[in-house]
């Protein structure tokens, strides 16, 4: 996890400075502010990653000796087929459609979005299908 | 040495992998699968750049006459609105970071699935609808988005330009917007959690690593443009006045934000196709990938500094700080030559098998140098200042994008049978390429004279200079050829449709793709091998043939 | 030396861009032809011959470090060329001529301050900027509604008329003559057409111009005329588009 921090934390140093230079030198304000913002994104899981990879214990997959045996078994939960997504994404569809056309779309809109909330999660909780 | 692998997969409440499940259209809107989702994605952004491509020659065509009639004046501006915006947007980004990424990047680092499944469909969704959305502007009685794919506010103010198809535009990109973080979020997780045993993160491929680079910048930089385009529906319905000087608005803001998130875009769109040339150089020159770190650094550095020139396209309004971005977009030449010059070290000494893919990465190559040349023109503000909305540009990033479509094919070709089984025929593949890179340059290179003779760009028509004429209809025979060559590839994949089984490896490939079945199995691998560096299979292929070794990351022996 | 496709314009600023333009296309030959003739021999001279697998090197460090830094050279270079011109194209010298150009949806008024002096025109019925050669002349560019680009090729120049943004520049023309402008941002309908002249002529030309423009007869009858050949071919008034939506 290492190598992970270490190129978020560059990156945001990188931007920092980059920010200072910019922003006292142009003095313009939007250009500034974003690349601060673009700083603080590096950071926030740049540090995360820094402080659990002093503390995880190593992993299979950053081990240079590692053999594929350390990595059976489980994996990870990767659900299966989901009507969720769709809907969801129709939910979203009908939002955007409710700017361009009329609030009354917010209804199909957000009745998507929010049944697609609820069943996905609870097809989260149940363990879904393969 | 091979070690044969148990890595089952397995959700709480099952015990063993079922593949039964769905078909038919009822898989295709249940899957989770990211191979098939980068299939969708895939097959939804060539048609994308079908439909580009087309309003594209309706351009060229409106452009063979000085006072063309073909399209009207409200017309043409739909046209080239929808010309970049159906390209870039819905084109270029979701060819690669959904589609071939999707399908790829976990293969090669010997992961199951992308790391959120569920999140990577509702990426589709979001995408596709996006695009209907978008698109639909031109069934509107106003018509499509008709400022220009970047609109620039007052221009796209309710005021200038009231109707639906704005409207549209913007919440297509809103759809699209999320679609691309999303799918930015999953291949930082997928990257950062689900390598194999052994794939340290100095051993993924350049392909791996120059998405893991994209999907930072894409974290960083659509957020900009979603929160730009909020505000700009809000001062369209809301009575905002961010960006208009009546209510004490800037309407520079707009350029600021707009291309904040503009400038890491066009890397967002570049970093995924010089991956992929960066796997097929080393296969076909049968060379690991010369100067593997340096391509890293080089990658890291391009990420940096996008963040830091997207005033380079504002050089003209004469109220940015001319001297940082031309610095610093000066700079961004040296990464990009590290990596042109890190191509041709793998190529040298070599053993190249001019495949169709191959001949894409070379023509990417080359295409790509003059893209970028003219792209350190555009980095002077004084020389920008009368090549900028001219030609010239057009010309410029013409030049840079027709190379990332070179790239792209030569990526289709090469992965291609990896995901369906088969191989594409070779003949009519190096056909599509001949017609592909000759009709570029022929494209390109009279815009940049047109350009340097004064021909701004967004002219529906050019009455007062009736001798651009020549070099207009020179540039639209390279576009007629281009045309050409996309028939060729839909013939070719109708040709080829299921003839040519290609096994495993039909390429003699270096990464963790080539080790599995072509296409990979449910879940992707049966068996991995030993990975004691960046081409995992090639050692496996060809043990006696090891790199010579350099920093931890690679070993001699097993 | 080859122009490479650009001209030295017809001002005192475009000519030292014209000369930046040759040095970098000088450069840009150099760099681009020595990379095509590497990546052409590289193509001829390895191509496959039989199977045998070639050394697999994979780096060398001293020619890495050689092509960083000679870029980053080169770039500091082309840098300091930039910043010459620039500073020289973007001075502030005095100058004794000011002009007033505002664009606006689609065409172009010029003014001049201190003198009632207004050209207007739209479209195609391009309106001439008339200045004196070989004296500075002070633009102050701004538009009345959305982004214009006010570009001149002679000059090698242009630059946005941004609404509530005053942008200031120095032309300094060194030969007389009529040349073209347009704009070069998109500005909506009728972009395409958003024409204009300039007119460089003597300084005693100009004063002869403007003295007898500023007679409130000849004013007005260029305003007059200026309104009946508006009316002639194309009518670009504020058109509302046919939208479906409010």
């Amino acid at each position: 996890m290492k190598v992970e921090a270490k190129i978020l934390l560059t990156l945001g140093v990188f931007f920092g400075a980059m920010c200072a230079v910019y922003w006292n030198w142009s003095l313009e304000n939007a250009g500034g502010v974003m690349m601060f913002a673009g700083m603080l994104l590096c950071f926030l899981p740049g540090l995360y990653y820094y402080w659990w990879s002093r503390r995880m214990k190593a992993r299979p997959e950053d081990d240079p000796h590692a053999t594929q045996s350390e990595g059976a078994g489980v994996v990870g939960a990767f659900p299966g087929t989901s009507i969720w997504p769709f809907t969801l994404g129709m939910g979203a569809f009908f939002v955007v459609l409710a700017l361009v056309f009329g609030i009354w779309f917010m209804i199909p809109g957000l009745g998507l979005v929010a049944w697609a909330v609820l069943g996905g999660t609870a097809e989260g909780r149940r363990g879904g299908r393969v | 040495m091979t070690e044969v692998l148990d890595r089952p997969v397995e959700t709480p409440d099952h015990g063993h992998e079922q593949h039964h499940g769905p078909t038919g259209i009822l898989k295709w809107l249940t899957t989770t699968d990211h191979k098939i989702i980068g299939l969708s994605y895939t097959v939804t952004s060539v048609m994308m750049l079908v439909i580009g491509g087309a309003f594209a020659e309706l351009i060229r065509a409106q452009l063979t006459t000085p006072n063309g009639t073909l399209v009207s004046l409200a017309q043409y501006n739909e046209l080239f609105t929808m010309h970049g915006s159906v390209m870039i947007y819905l084109f270029a980004g979701p060819f690669a970071f959904g589609g071939l990424a999707n399908i790829i990047v976990p293969i090669q680092i010997g992961a199951p699935d992308m790391a959120f499944p569920r999140l990577n469909a509702l990426s589709y969704w979001l995408y596709l609808m996006g695009s209907i959305t978008m698109l639909s502007g031109f069934f509107t009685a106003g018509g499509a988005a008709n400022f220009g794919w970047v609109g620039y506010a007052p221009l796209s103010s309710s005021i200038n330009t009231p109707g639906a198809g704005a409207d549209l535009w913007i919440g297509g990109l809103l759809l699209t917007g999320f679609s691309a973080i999303f799918t930015g979020v999953n291949l930082c997780a997928t990257i950062f959690y689900l390598r194999a045993p052994g794939m340290t993160m100095f051993r993924m491929p350049i392909f791996t690593w120059n998405m893991l680079v994209t999907a930072i910048l894409i974290l960083l930089a659509f957020p900009v443009l979603t929160a730009g385009l909020i505000m700009l529906y809000a001062d369209r319905h809301f009575g905002t006045h961010i960006y208009s000087v009546a209510g004490g608005g800037v309407p520079v803001l707009w350029q600021h934000i707009f291309w904040f998130w503009g400038h890491p875009e066009v890397y967002i769109l570049a970093l995924p196709f010089f991956g992929m040339a960066t796997e097929i150089i080393p296969v076909f020159s049968k060379k690991p990938v010369f100067g593997y770190k340096g391509m890293i650094f080089a990658t890291l550095s391009i990420a940096a500094l996008s963040l830091g020139v997207w005033a380079h396209h504002m050089f003209t309004t004469g109220v940015v700080l001319l001297p940082f971005f031309s610095i610093m977009s000066l700079l961004i030449a040296v990464p990009t030559g590290i990596k042109i010059f890190n191509w041709i070290g793998t190529m040298w000494r070599g053993q190249i098998w001019f495949s169709t893919a191959m001949l894409m990465a070379i023509g990417f190559l080359l295409t790509f140098l003059i893209g970028g040349l003219t792209g350190i023109y555009l980095a002077s503000p004084p020389l920008d200042f009368f090549t900028h909305d001219t030609y010239f540009v057009i010309a410029h990033f013409h030049s840079v994008v027709m190379a990332l479509v070179l790239a792209g094919m030569g990526g289709l070709y090469y992965w291609g049978p990896k995901v369906t089984g088969y191989l594409l025929n070779e003949r009519i593949g190096k056909i599509q390429f001949w017609f592909l890179f000759i009709g570029t340059q022929v494209f390109t290179l009279p815009l940049y004279l047109l350009g340097l003779r004064g021909m701004p760009r967004r002219m529906a028509v050019y009455p007062h200079d009736p001798q651009w004429k020549f070099l207009n209809d020179l540039s639209t025979v390279g576009a007629v050829l281009i045309g050409v060559s996309t028939l060729l590839f839909v013939v070719n994949i109708i040709v080829s449709w299921k003839k040519y089984p290609a096994g495993d490896n039909p390429w003699d490939g270096h990464t963790l793709e080539w080790f599995t079945t072509s296409p990979p199995p449910h879940h992707n691998f049966y068996r991995l091998p030993q990975i004691r560096s960046e081409r995992p299979t090639w050692d496996h292929n060809h043990p006696e043939h090891k790199a010579v070794p350099h920093g931890k990351h690679a070993e001699v022996t097993p | 030396m080859p122009t490479f496709g650009a001209s030295q314009g017809d001002s005192t600023s475009s000519r030292s861009v014209f000369h930046l333009w040759q040095g970098f296309s000088v450069l840009a030959a150099i760099i681009g032809g020595l990379v095509v003739a590497l990546v052409v021999w590289a193509a001829l001279r390895y191509r496959r011959r039989g199977d045998a697998i070639p050394a697999q090197y994979q780096y060398h460090i001293p020619l890495e470090l050689l092509y960083t830094i000679v870029p980053i050279l080169i770039v500091f270079g082309l840098f300091a060329a930039t910043l010459v011109v620039e500073n020289k194209e973007l001075a502030n010298p005095k100058t004794s001529v000011t002009i007033d150009v505002n664009a606006f949806q689609w065409g172009w008024k010029f003014s001049y301050p201190g003198t009632p002096v207004v050209v207007v025109g739209q479209t195609t019925q391009a309106p001439t900027m008339v200045m004196p050669s070989d004296t500075n002349v002070h633009i102050n560019l701004t538009s009345t509604d959305v982004v214009h680009g006010f570009y001149v090729k002679a000059f090698n120049f242009s630059r946005y008329a941004l609404p509530g943004v005053l942008n200031q520049f120095t032309i300094r023309a060194v030969k007389t003559g009529t040349f073209f402008g347009q704009c070069t941002q998109l500005c909506g309908l009728y972009h395409s057409l958003m024409f204009f002249h300039v007119k460089v002529v003597t300084p005693a030309q100009y004063q002869t111009w403007l003295s007898q423009n500023s007679s409130n007869a000849a004013v007005a009858a260029a305003a007059q005329s200026a309104q009946s050949q508006q009316s002639a071919t194309y009518v670009p008034a504020k058109t509302t588009l046919s939208s479906g939506v409010k």
